[in-house]
């Protein structure tokens, strides 16, 4: 019993640090543009697309049995794919309507959602069914020792140790980081910030560049700890990030995290003990989203609106 | 030549036209102000100015070289402050951030410490509370933090709009004396004012705006003397 509990738990928070680290990306693009980009859970995608690729077809078979040289690679190609796409989606989707009604950018995101995943569908080769991705880290599970063993996978824990390192470096650019002041300037009041010099759209390409570099590095992490990826991928990790975002208070940066691992735990304990088991896992997340934001309209940490004198 | 000028400036929000005809200059350390009922067009003329938005026609020169056309940080980069109306902190950011934010253009670490010091010195209880959050202040504690902002660009021209609006007359003698102290230091300063009297006493030159054109112009004394400006601006009391 102790160790089925001890068990989910672990998922939890390994499958909620994922989230957490996609719904980053969420919360700052709407922090900085008030948009929700629907199509950031394509990003993610994309990113595990994109080192799949470079290690199928690019990277010399001497590298590919040393995680060590071939894992470093990976993170970093899946981050410059993705980077590279948010990039590029941020300068010919959303520049453009930049002051249209918010209801053009927010239908023109889930079009660019559609158009990432049947690009990939399209070009990629055999991406229409799931595809096995490399077992990048070493292979293998840690057992601990309580009751029958809890086990952890070792890509598990990499993915929970990158996630959490990110999400705190993250933190320390914004808080600490003359761009990090600049972004934080520009959310809090974007008039403001351009007559302190603060260039708009220098802060707006950052932020999709961080956003997606670290939905790149979750592409990665997912396809290795599940040795397998698929073009929807991103779609059902970005319902959960984006919930996740808003659950936690969306422009907030720890309310991402926290978020994240909320729905995490929600997902495997509720699938683990609540009647319905697993087919109702959504059920139970969207429940708590929508008990949290009857009483905590703002998320966890978010700011309630304040009138500006 | 001015070192601002501003002709025939015409700005609008979609069709409705708030300023229709704004012409003025400011000369080098000059303190100059623009003075004028509420919604008469001088906040929409400085927000012009600062590029925060563009105007339908007209042409805005500083030092020679035509800004209408530039954005924001463009135009700060050339020595044009902005402290907006209703002063607009970081409110969740502290003293120094906000004055960091200031300087955001900088990259002069030395010089920004300096120049920090230098508002602490001008405004102490900034000092005493540098890490404490912006929002928590007091209004006059807030417009002195404002005015600190704007300086740390160490801009050739300060553009204040409204700095006396909700503040105590102590308070607002103050400000006024600080901006006194700038122009004295060599800061060139255009002024946006509701409070006509204080703005007028202060000022080398300045003008009145009306329902979105300027109307009439004059030195501050020749304005403070002038009927129509008493009878509309200053009040029955001044007249006598």
């Amino acid at each position: 019993m102790l160790s089925t509990l001890l068990s989910q738990i672990v998922n939890g928070l390994v499958l909620g640090s994922l989230i957490g680290l996609i719904a980053l990306g969420y919360t700052m693009v709407y922090g900085i543009v008030q948009l929700i980009n629907f199509a950031h859970g394509e990003i993610f995608m994309v990113g595990a697309y994109g080192g799949l690729a470079m290690f199928t077809y690019l990277l010399p078979t001497a590298l590919k049995n040393h995680w060590y040289f071939a894992l470093p690679i990976l993170l970093i190609v899946g981050a410059a794919v993705s980077v590279l796409v948010a990039v590029a989606m941020e300068r010919l989707a959303y520049r453009p309507l930049r002051g249209a009604p918010r209801l053009a950018p927010l239908i023109t995101a889930l079009g660019v959602s559609v158009a990432l995943q049947e690009a990939v569908r399209v070009f990629y080769p055999n991406a229409t069914a799931a595809v096995p991705f490399p077992t990048i880290f070493v292979p293998g599970t840690l057992i601990i020792p309580i009751g029958d063993g809890i086990p952890i996978k070792y890509s598990a824990i990499l993915l929970v140790v990158v996630a959490l390192a990110l999400a705190y470096a993250l933190n320390t650019f914004v808080e600490r980081s003359r761009m990090g002041r600049a972004m934080r300037a520009t959310a809090q009041d974007p008039d403001v910030a351009r007559l302190m010099g603060v260039d708009p759209d220098r802060v707006i390409v950052l932020t999709f560049v961080l956003g997606g570099a670290l939905a790149g590095v979750g592409g990665i992490l997912y396809g290795g700890l599940y040795n397998t990826i698929n073009i929807d991928m991103g779609f059902q990790n970005g319902i959960f990030a984006f919930t996740a975002a808003v659950l936690g208070g969306i422009g907030n940066i720890r309310g991402a995290v926290v978020g994240g691992l909320a729905i995490g735990l929600v997902k495997a304990l509720g699938g683990q003990y609540l009647p319905g088991g697993t087919a109702y896992d959504y059920v139970w997340i969207f429940v708590v989203l929508i008990v949290v934001l009857v009483f905590r309209p703002q998320g966890f940490f978010g700011e309630t609106e304040r009138v500006r004198a | 030549m001015s070192f601002l000028e501003v002709r025939d400036l015409v700005v609008a929000y979609g069709a409705i036209q708030a300023v229709r005809g704004v012409t003025f200059s400011v000369e080098e350390g000059q303190v100059v102000s623009l003075i004028g009922s509420n919604g008469a067009g001088k906040t929409t003329t400085l927000r012009t100015v600062s590029g925060l938005l563009r105007p339908v026609s007209g042409e805005i020169v500083l030092d020679g070289t035509p800004i209408h056309a530039l954005p924001a940080h463009k135009i700060l980069g050339m020595g044009v402050a902005h402290s907006p109306e209703g002063r607009r902190l970081f409110a969740r950011m502290t003293v120094e951030e906000n004055l960091r934010l200031g300087a955001y253009t900088r990259d002069d670490e030395d010089g920004i410490l300096s120049d920090m010091d230098r508002i602490f010195d001008m405004f102490p209880v900034l000092g005493e509370r540098r890490r404490n959050k912006a929002g928590l202040f007091s209004g006059g504690e807030q417009q002195m933090l404002a005015i600190g902002r704007a300086l740390m660009s160490r801009p050739k021209l300060l553009m204040l709009d409204e700095p006396s609006m909700g503040l105590s007359p102590i308070m607002t003698q103050k400000i006024f004396a600080t901006v006194k102290e700038l122009q004295s230091e060599g800061t060139t300063v255009l002024l946006v004012e509701q409070n006509a009297l204080s703005a007028l006493a202060l000022s080398d030159h300045a003008y009145v705006i009306d329902l979105g054109r300027t109307t009439l112009s004059g030195t501050g004394r020749e304005l403070l003397a002038d009927p129509r400006v008493q009878e509309a601006y200053l009040g029955e009391g001044v007249a006598s």
